[in-house]
């Protein structure tokens, strides 16, 4: 699935690809338990960013650029990186032993504690809000700064220049019709 | 996209049920899976299909975009407010403790409106990153009609 969504050149199919993959995760999560997560990744992942992309679509062009050749550098830092990543997995305790670092460390302080503490069935809820509520609070400017930044982004008017049509001379009113008409053309060329 | 009946028809039906959704799991996150970040996701993406099929001008009439400026930076605020009140009454930052009398009910409390703040603020910086997005189109679509190069 990886594979497709990089070697496709329609960004439209690699976005709907994208929305798929989410939701596999999604529906792997719900397997492995975690209700949360799977929550979060389906609508969040499955969701929003779809949304989000096809809105920037909609302003890009649908294509991408064919790239002559292969990049030997990229292709070898890739390989390595990954050969290192799988080396490291082999020193990853086997999955689910009860003596895991993850199994022996806060887990059960939270999973014995966080009930009587709070009366929150729900243990992540109280994980998230109230033991490391500190951590949430930083997710939450996070996401503001993530707004602001848009926000300063596109609040700009765009400018003639930014729309990739430069006009030759300095266009004078006979010619408005003209120009309109490249306009149009242009547009359906984007899309 | 608005003209399409099958679509009207639809997401007026859907449209209550995904923002009835949304505010279940934000209210329901500690009794079962959810909480402020999914709620304020699933609520604006009841707003964000709204936009698709009846327009962003008449989505925006629901909620403007200063209101959503507003309100982005309010639940932040809510639940930073909600840590100081907490050292106010004799406690650490974001200690829910000293709010109520009760210990589990002081912790519910605190919880609840924590998520709260988070999930109005997600919400309405997704709804702003979409209208942000949305509108850029028509800006350029301006821009380039009145071709003034400013």
């Amino acid at each position: 699935m990886a594979v497709a969504i990089v070697r496709v050149r329609d960004l439209f199919a690699a976005g709907m690809l994208f929305a798929i993959y989410s939701l596999l995760s999604a529906a792997l999560f719900t397997v492995l338990d975690a209700g949360d997560v799977a929550l979060t990744e389906a609508a969040v992942g499955a969701g929003i960013s779809t949304i989000l992309v096809l809105a920037v679509l909609a302003l890009a062009r649908r294509f991408e650029h064919p790239t002559g050749g292969h990049n030997l550098l990229a292709l070898t830092v890739v390989f390595i990186t990954g050969a290192v990543l799988i080396y490291a997995t082999l020193d990853l305790p086997e999955f689910g032993q009860p003596d895991n670092p993850a199994q022996v460390h806060v887990g059960p302080h939270y999973i014995e504690n966080s009930y009587t503490d709070m009366g929150v069935p729900n243990m992540v809820a109280a994980v998230l809000a109230s033991y490391r509520s500190i951590d949430t609070m930083g997710e939450a400017f996070v996401i503001l700064t993530a707004g602001i930044a848009v926000f300063a982004l596109l609040s700009v008017r765009p400018r003639r220049r930014q729309a990739g049509i430069v006009p030759r001379r300095p266009p004078r009113n006979d010619e408005e019709e003209d120009e309109k008409e490249a306009d149009t053309t242009g547009e359906k060329d984007n899309e | 996209m608005s003209d399409n009946g099958i679509l009207r028809v639809v997401a007026r039906f859907l449209i209550p049920l995904i923002m009835l959704f949304g505010l279940y799991i934000q209210f329901h996150g500690e009794y079962s899976p959810g909480g402020g970040f999914q709620a304020g996701v699933v609520f604006a993406a009841g707003w964000i299909l709204f936009a698709l099929i009846y327009g962003l001008e008449n989505a925006l009439k629901v909620i403007s975009q200063r209101a959503m400026y507003v309100l982005a930076a309010a639940g932040v605020l809510l639940y930073a407010g909600v840590g100081l009140l907490g050292v106010l009454m004799g406690g650490r930052y974001l200690d829910f403790y000293p709010l109520l009398d009760s210990p589990h009910a002081a912790q519910q409390f605190g919880i609840i409106t924590v998520e709260f703040g988070v999930g109005v603020t997600v919400a309405t910086v997704v709804m702003l990153i979409y209208t942000m997005f949305a509108r850029r189109k028509s800006e350029w679509e301006a821009v380039l009609k009145d071709g003034d190069d400013r």
